[in-house]
């Protein structure tokens, strides 16, 4: 008879073996999905990891990719520690974007410093009132976070297009709907002859100061305590709904300085579609992290060769970049399966006589 | 006029409601399903890819439900028996549908098909004509929710259906098999949530257009909150936003001054704000939520 069993402790070892073997079947099942369009498989793994690891130019370009994964997925974090399904990340983007974008074009500053300092504090008020929005919902009238974070995606996403197609259109650009470049004042500097930022060094200082304030703080665990036991919580004192307001302002400004450094680093103008999915990434990678901190930085640096491989699919094989998304949540099922093996065993047993 | 934003609210809405529909059941057996809108994309593509194929309107339709059902028993699977977190495996799936649609939906952008007709019962009599001139997936829509309305309420199926949404560890006691039924509960609703997407590839538009459920399937996720579990009041729900969503449309069309964007916008706008006055109407003692929704269930902890 076969019986299924909660395990009561877990080893670090077998958590790790089993996460690695839905990985790998994962992996396998989006190979065959694309072994089935007719791609030839030895040829995509070496131009991906030549694309990826060829050289130290194309390492940064995947540290490129890894920075606004790691900053919107630790605002994501932020989040899921108190158990909020913050799922607005992509939009909170968009919105930290625009604001950046619009200091960058209409303040006319001399201090590079300071312009970017205006920048990202734009960014991350413009990210945290738009997200603070939902929270305040959430805690007044206790509407759901979920459903209200993914519309307001949609919404800031059609402001963004709305500017872009109309009032801050550049008007030399040849009707291509972005915003003129910005100045060289407005662009965050890069290391040597590589396109990799400084944006980067701001998602490193984050991640230590998600790890301080969660993982190390008293207000960290009061936080995760809301979280896994909201009555417990309650009964100690803690003030709920003070805190889910301060999560969700702080989880979507985070976020949005993922929209100042893609614009102010890489794209260095607002334009159509700044971002490939980077938000909804970051739910899986705070997932897949338990929100933990070497976690999410590992999980960032995997997705980001995910998008590198989109790209290389995208351009040498014609196929759509969304194909991303397929693979992500092919990998999803796969390691919420290997989940149910590591929380419980499978036992044979005999039946006793009775 | 009024004939005419009838007609288009009525046709704009009947996607929403298979979806909403689809959604409902799920979420009375205790499933939340947050992949509902990529079962519509998933839904969408295969109605349009076999109606292609075979000429045939209803090998498409039956195509999308089955695919659909199909991918939405990934999802059936991993919260039930495999315990997995019901709102990941559903971002799960709205990704994998989004994703793969794209992907092998590729050579069917640009085709053409000839998408279902309409009936002519009756010839400009205001306010009927454009209710009884509907095409017939219209009409069984309806159906379709009145047949569900009934077998929740009126079968020992649908009573047992709605004690595993409120509290299944009093449904196991009762020697329901709580994992079988909620397991039905999103197959069933994931293929009538893929007619919700075959609606809109072989009837409203009739083409194939990548990503083109364009957050229907999130709106139907809140409307489930707004019709208060409710599949009759999912209909009022549905047309309303039918409504919205197609008279920006029109309004567009007719070439206002108010950005595109802006009204593109709408739906979602209107979505949050519905969504804010049923939680000022509800207070949590007339909700209609089911009591375990969200919750995997697990015998061993019982308490």
């Amino acid at each position: 008879m076969i019986r299924i069993e909660k395990r009561i402790s877990n080893s670090q070892n077998l958590k790790s073996l089993a996460k690695f073997f839905s990985f790998v079947i994962g992996i396998l099942i989006s190979l065959f999905f694309l072994k089935f369009l007719g791609i030839g498989l030895i040829d995509l793994i070496k131009n991906i990891y030549y694309d990826a690891f060829g050289s130290i130019y194309s390492f940064t370009e995947l540290l490129i990719k890894m920075v606004p994964l790691l900053i919107c997925s630790i605002g994501v974090s932020f989040a899921f520690k108190m158990k909020l399904w913050n799922i607005g990340s992509e939009g909170q983007l968009y919105i930290g974007a625009l604001a950046s974008s619009l200091i960058a074009i209409y303040i006319p500053l001399n201090s590079h410093y300071l312009m970017i300092f205006l920048m990202f504090l734009a960014a991350f008020i413009a990210g945290g009132l738009w997200s603070g929005l939902a929270g305040f919902l959430k805690v007044k009238l206790n509407v759901n976070e979920i459903i209200v974070t993914l519309l307001m995606n949609y919404i800031a996403i059609l402001i963004v297009d709305y500017l872009v197609y109309g009032p801050l259109k550049d008007p030399e650009g040849f009707n291509f709907p972005y915003s003129k470049k910005f100045t060289d004042i407005a662009k965050l500097s890069t290391f040597g002859d590589t396109r990799l930022h400084t944006g980067i060094v701001l998602a490193i200082f984050l991640l230590i100061l998600y790890y301080i304030l969660m993982e190390k703080s008293v207000w960290g665990y009061e936080v995760r305590v809301i979280g896994s036991n909201p009555n417990a919580a309650r009964y100690a004192g803690i003030n709920i709904n003070k805190n889910i307001l301060i999560i969700m302002i702080l989880s979507g400004g985070v976020s949005a300085l993922a929209g100042f450094t893609e614009v102010s680093g890489v794209l260095h103008r607002l334009q159509h579609s700044i971002s490939p999915g980077y938000g909804y990434t970051a739910i899986i990678i705070a997932w897949l992290s338990n929100q933990n901190s070497i976690g999410i930085l590992f999980s960032s640096l995997f997705m980001a060769l995910i998008f590198l491989a989109g790209d290389t699919l995208q351009l040498n094989y014609q196929i759509p970049i969304s194909m991303v998304n397929a693979f992500q949540g092919i990998l999803l099922f796969t390691l919420l399966t290997g989940d149910f093996f590591i929380n419980h065993k499978i036992t044979m047993k005999r039946r006793k006589n009775a | 006029m009024l004939d005419i934003i009838i007609d288009t609210t009525i046709r704009a809405g009947t996607p929403i409601l298979y979806a909403t529909i689809g959604a409902i059941i799920m979420e009375k057996s205790g499933i939340i399903n947050l992949g509902i809108e990529g079962l519509m994309l998933i839904g969408a593509l295969s109605g349009f890819y076999f109606t292609f194929i075979t000429n045939s309107l209803l090998i498409g339709f039956l195509a999308a439900i089955l695919l659909s059902a199909a991918a939405g028993s990934i999802h059936g699977i991993l919260t039930t028996y495999l315990k997995a977190n019901q709102i990941v495996s559903g971002l799960a799936l709205t990704m994998f549908g989004t994703g793969i649609t794209a992907m092998l939906g590729k050579s069917m952008v640009g085709e053409n098909i000839r998408g279902l007709e309409r009936i002519n019962t009756v010839k400009d009599i205001p306010f009927l004509s454009p209710v009884l001139n509907q095409d017939i997936m219209v009409y069984i829509s309806i159906l379709l929710l009145l047949l569900i309305h009934f077998f929740l309420y009126r079968t020992t199926i649908g009573l047992n259906l709605r004690t595993v949404g409120e509290n299944p560890y009093a449904a196991d006691n009762a020697g329901i098999n709580v994992h079988l039924y909620r397991l039905f509960a999103v197959v069933i609703g994931s293929g009538i949530v893929g007619l919700g997407g075959a609606y809109l590839s072989l009837v409203y538009t009739p083409l194939w257009i990548e990503n083109m459920s364009a957050g229907r399937g999130w709106i139907a996720v809140a409307l489930v909150i707004f019709s208060n579990w409710d599949v009759r009041k999912a209909l009022i729900g549905s047309y309303l936003f039918g409504g919205i969503a197609a008279n920006q449309l029109r309004l567009q069309a007719m070439g206002t001054n108010i950005p595109v964007q802006i009204l593109q916008s709408l739906p979602y706008l209107f979505t949050i704000l519905v969504l804010i006055i049923s939680s000022l109407k509800n207070d949590s003692t007339k909700q209609n939520q089911p009591e375990s929704l969200g919750n995997p269930y697990d015998r061993e902890d019982r308490v």
